[in-house]
């Protein structure tokens, strides 16, 4: 026993350093140790702050480049009026109304400011002056005026953090908007202006050029939202699938406003593929 | 200014430094992340007791990894190059005894030859433990190689600057007292 006191004594320095390089390692390795233990709710707090304050002053030197891309998304939505079609026939009116009276509730949209948001890590996230006082929870998709942007990943009071599409873990459906193939998009990390496509067959038509868009079967997002342009297709000589470059719709260097996408009926839909699953088994 | 006072400020703007312009910086390749946050342990004074600067280290290097969102990769790191530091001196300074005449490692407490050695071994370790971290979790070997080799690059650029830029005058201090 008096042995092992004077080995710790005689080696407490390296004990400590190995001690504490596990602890780091553990939060390293095991991600979801790391919210709990190391307070990470409480941190994204701090640090929201620190980055509410330095984006104050840095927003200044984007406000051109901000109401451009606003201006961008109005007219795009403007062009959508039901207002700027006109029915074939003058006696059969068909409008299209955009709220239903009817319909059931599916999406709810929420603003949120980006506070903080880096592109050139390996692993990217946002900042957003948005927590679950004003309503965001974990797993909401984020998207912005262009193109989609990421997915929530933690909610602290007032900020939320954003995995973004430039991130090696992020994973989504899409698909080809002409053809309507689906496949998963991810980042393979090269450049912040390009992501990866997997899972296209080879018998569907595509060309540099045609627009990816977020897929149906996807419950992070809503259909049809836009996600990029095909940029280079690479056939995957092993398999019966292309990867295809995809350019991404949004600039991740100047995003300054996002949109939170809440899919209201998200639970119903898991409890309903939850308890099939259980029924199968 | 105290030693201690110092050393807190330090604290802060290296971290700040480090997440609101280097981490802002427009991404040259994915090999390139330019690094300058950890010349703070390499600043630290020479009295610190071995234990309170590797905890200083792990500690410094957590609040980097709560502004980044990489969970414990800064501070594992920071922690390794803390414990090495005082072996490193004391293979570098071994015979001139400049550890108990100046407050901290630099140019004038070292010299040129010794203080950049210092300097490239640190890096070049925290670097490589750094980016080993990364490989686990993606990447591949090149990526590994590239990314320490022209990160070091940088990070040495970055380094000589700041030393440059905010030269640090120290006074020789006899050790009768």
């Amino acid at each position: 026993m008096r042995n092992v006191f004077l080995f710790i004594r005689r080696h407490f320095n390296f004990l400590f350093f190995l001690v504490l390089q596990i602890i780091a390692l553990s939060f390293l390795f095991r991600y979801n140790k790391f919210h709990e233990a190391a307070f990470l709710n409480v941190s994204t707090e701090v640090t929201g702050r620190f980055y509410e304050k330095y984006n104050n002053v840095e927003y200044y030197f984007q406000l051109k480049k901000t109401n451009e891309s606003l201006v961008q998304e109005n007219l795009r939505l403007r062009q959508q009026l039901v207002e700027n079609f006109e029915a074939p026939d003058s006696n059969k009116r068909l409008f299209r109304d955009t709220i239903r009276v009817d319909s059931i509730r599916k999406w709810m949209v929420l603003e949120a400011k980006v506070v903080n948001n880096t592109i050139s890590l390996p692993a990217n996230y946002l900042t957003i002056h948005r927590g679950f006082r004003q309503g965001v929870r974990q797993n909401l998709g984020v998207t912005g005026p262009q193109g989609i942007v990421g997915s929530v990943i933690n909610v602290s009071e007032n900020f939320a953090i954003v995995m973004s599409v430039l991130h090696p873990y992020f994973r989504v459906e899409a698909k080809l908007k002409k053809g309507g193939e689906n496949g998963t998009i991810f980042w393979d990390g090269i450049s912040p202006s390009f992501i990866s496509m997997r899972g296209i067959p080879r018998s569907a038509n595509v060309v540099v050029g045609d627009t990816v868009a977020t897929s149906q079967i996807t419950s992070l997002f809503p259909a049809n939202l836009l996600v990029g342009t095909v940029a280079e297709i690479v056939p995957d000589n092993t398999s019966n699938f292309y990867n295809l470059k995809i350019r991404l719709a949004t600039n991740f260097s100047n995003i300054e406003y996002a949109y939170v996408l809440d899919n209201l009926q998200k639970d119903e839909q898991k409890r309903l593929e939850d308890s099939t699953r259980k029924k199968v088994q | 200014m105290s030693e201690l006072l110092k050393n807190i400020i330090r604290f802060f703007l290296f971290i700040l430094v480090q997440v609101f312009i280097l981490s802002h910086m427009p991404p040259l390749h994915r090999f390139v992340t330019p690094y300058l946050y950890y010349l703070y342990i390499l600043w630290l004074p020479f009295g610190l007791s071995r234990m309170a600067i590797t905890f200083i280290g792990f500690i410094f290097g957590l609040t980097l990894d709560y502004f980044l969102k990489t969970p414990g990769l800064h501070a594992a790191a920071c922690t390794l190059i803390a414990y090495v530091r005082p072996f490193v001196i004391g293979m570098l300074i071994s015979q001139e005894g400049a550890d108990k005449n100046y407050i901290a490692p630099s140019i004038v407490s070292m010299g040129w030859a010794p203080y950049g050695t210092y300097v490239l071994v640190l890096t070049v370790l925290h670097h490589s433990y750094l980016v080993l971290l990364e490989w686990m979790t993606f990447g591949s070997f090149v990526y590994f190689v590239g990314k320490v080799v022209a990160s070091t690059a940088v990070s040495l650029l970055l380094v000589l600057l700041t030393e440059v830029l905010f030269f640090r005058k120290q006074k020789f201090r006899t050790n009768t007292i």
